[in-house]
């Protein structure tokens, strides 16, 4: 299963750094990886693989929401069919 | 691959929009349930519920998680009582209310909906019952819906139950006086109800629907309100395309969760209902949609027009997206509702006789709407019979949902609190109509149910 994860916010050092270590600590692949600023918010999007994931969906959305408010930024996971749905026919 | 501006637009519909899954309803046939034993019936009935809904509200939350889409309610529609309790000898079905109200607490949905009779044509026994019986069972409960149907474009408009309803939502009114007349925001008066509404108040489950099934309504004016936006002063056209393709992308939405949480709870897949559903949130108002297109204020000269336009796109948009649309689909004017329909109450720009005449073109009808305390029974009859007129001869569903606030007269704001608002009391036509009313029998069913 794939999943999209967003982190919106102001840009600082270690966001992608503190992300990517929840990550591998779980288990999850990350398939790909982009960064912008978007009306001046940095903006990430990656997108993962959480199939060999060793803890469950919940468990890893509670991480990142906690990193996001340490950080003070917006981390969400998402199962990237809400996107296709939306976007894709 | 999605882009990042495909990735953000969603986030963005759904955190700073108001983008959600108004409801997952999930229907549930009662017909199984009948008993001469209205203890018995009422056993049968709790345990169905309870054991077919037991997974709804947390199966809801999960897909919640997994999207990140919030899906704000997870609800209950059932059989037409009347149908159900009509075997038991028992002479009011409060009871039975009262059962469905502790299945409703027990699984933990906010609402359970099929306190129902169908009497388009006349009463049977059941439905005779179930009608006295409406007053008491709102005051009494608090998740439990209730709705008549009285008038269908193949039967025509049963009037002694137009006439009785008027009494029915004075009496729950009454009973209810400290909180407003509360009772009556969970009565819907229908003509040509549907079976497969997933909406509250109005939701039960038809007699031609399957055991149990999984309803989805979406919603999103703010979405659409964001779209028109970004075309200021562009002409109808791109009005109607902009609306069209943010319906899409809404009821994709929809989809996608009506599917997953039927196959989590391994329970057919219904429908989705394509309604516009605003909420009292800033932001969620239909009013602001049609105000955007170029109205100063709800109600003023053009909003049928914008509204006939809006609620067209809403259903050309969602149609393709889904696999099954039904319910109401449409856009939904509940004044006490919608932040800007209650504005443009407050301010006199909106009036009932404006929203009679928007009901002719959008989903349902007279809705949430509080008149005076001193209104006649006559009176919100006559109100009952004209929005069924409408209904039954445009060959639409419409509805009434109407609230004679005790002691409150116009220039009042009656809270009800939550997802049902706050309505200004509006103002009613002093002149009778209780000769009319008193009439009784029935309209005949006019020519358009002639199609064979």
């Amino acid at each position: 299963m794939k999943a999209v994860i967003t982190v919106i916010g102001k840009d600082r050092v270690g966001i992608i750094a503190s992300v990517s270590s929840i990550l591998a600590e779980s288990n999850v692949n990350i398939l790909d990886i982009s960064q912008t600023i978007m009306q001046d918010m940095f903006t990430m999007i990656m997108l993962v693989d959480i199939s060999k994931a060793c803890v469950g969906f919940n468990d890893l959305n509670d991480k990142l929401e906690k990193k996001g408010q340490e950080l003070g930024l917006s981390i969400r996971i998402q199962h990237e069919d809400i996107f296709n749905s939306m976007h894709r026919i | 691959m999605l882009t990042p501006f495909e990735i953000i637009e969603t986030i963005k519909m759904i955190q700073e929009e108001n983008l959600d899954i108004r409801t997952i309803t999930m229907g549930i046939s009662l017909r199984d349930c009948s008993h001469p034993d209205g203890n018995i019936a009422r056993q049968k009935i709790y345990e169905k519920i309870t054991r077919l809904a037991e997974n709804l509200v947390k199966t809801g939350e999960d897909i919640e998680k997994q999207y990140g889409i919030p899906i704000i309610n997870k609800r209950i529609s059932v059989t037409p009582i009347s149908v159900v309790a009509e075997s038991s000898d028992e002479e009011n079905y409060v009871k039975f209310a009262e059962t469905l109200d502790k299945a409703a607490e027990t699984v933990g949905v906010n609402f359970i909906g099929g306190f129902s009779a169908l009497v388009h044509k006349g009463y049977t026994n059941g439905d005779e019952k179930l009608v006295k019986s409406i007053p008491l069972a709102l005051s009494t409960t608090k998740k439990v819906c209730a709705s008549v149907n009285v008038a269908s474009t193949k039967s025509g408009i049963n009037m002694d139950a137009v006439r009785q309803m008027g009494e029915v939502i004075k009496d729950a009114a009454q009973l209810t006086a400290k909180d407003g007349g509360l009772a009556c925001a969970k009565l819907v008066v229908f003509a040509n109800a549907v079976e497969d509404n997933p909406f509250m108040a109005g939701a039960f489950h038809g007699i031609g629907e399957p055991e149990c099934v999984i309803n989805v309504g979406v919603s999103g004016p703010g979405v659409v309100k964001k779209a028109l936006e970004k075309v200021k002063g562009a002409d109808f056209g791109t009005v109607s395309e902009t609306i069209k393709k943010t319906a899409f992308k809404i009821t994709r939405m929809g989809q996608l969760v009506a599917q997953e949480a039927s196959k989590r709870l391994g329970v057919d897949f219904g429908i989705v209902d394509l309604s516009l559903a605003p909420t009292p949130a800033i932001g969620d108002s239909v009013a602001y949609i049609l105000e955007e297109m170029g109205l100063e204020k709800c109600g003023t000269h053009g909003t049928t027009a914008a509204l006939a336009l809006l609620n067209d796109a809403v259903k050309k948009g969602g149609i393709m997206a889904s696999s099954y649309v039904g319910g109401l689909s449409g856009a939904f004017i509940p004044v006490s509702e919608d932040a800007g329909m209650i504005e443009a109450a407050m301010k006199g720009a909106l009036s009932i006789e404006k929203l009679e005449a928007m009901t002719c073109v959008c989903s349902v009808g007279l809705d949430m709407i509080v008149v005076p305390g001193d209104t006649s029974a006559e009176t919100i009859s006559a109100i009952i019979a004209d929005e069924a007129a409408i209904g039954v001869i445009n060959q639409k569903t419409t509805a009434v949902r109407i609230i004679p606030a005790p002691g409150k007269s116009v220039g009042d704001l009656v809270e009800f609190g939550g997802l049902l608002g706050s309505g200004p009391v509006m103002s009613v036509n002093k002149f009778s109509s209780s000769d009319f009313i008193m009439r009784g029998g029935r309209i005949p069913a006019p020519i358009q149910s002639l199609r064979n």
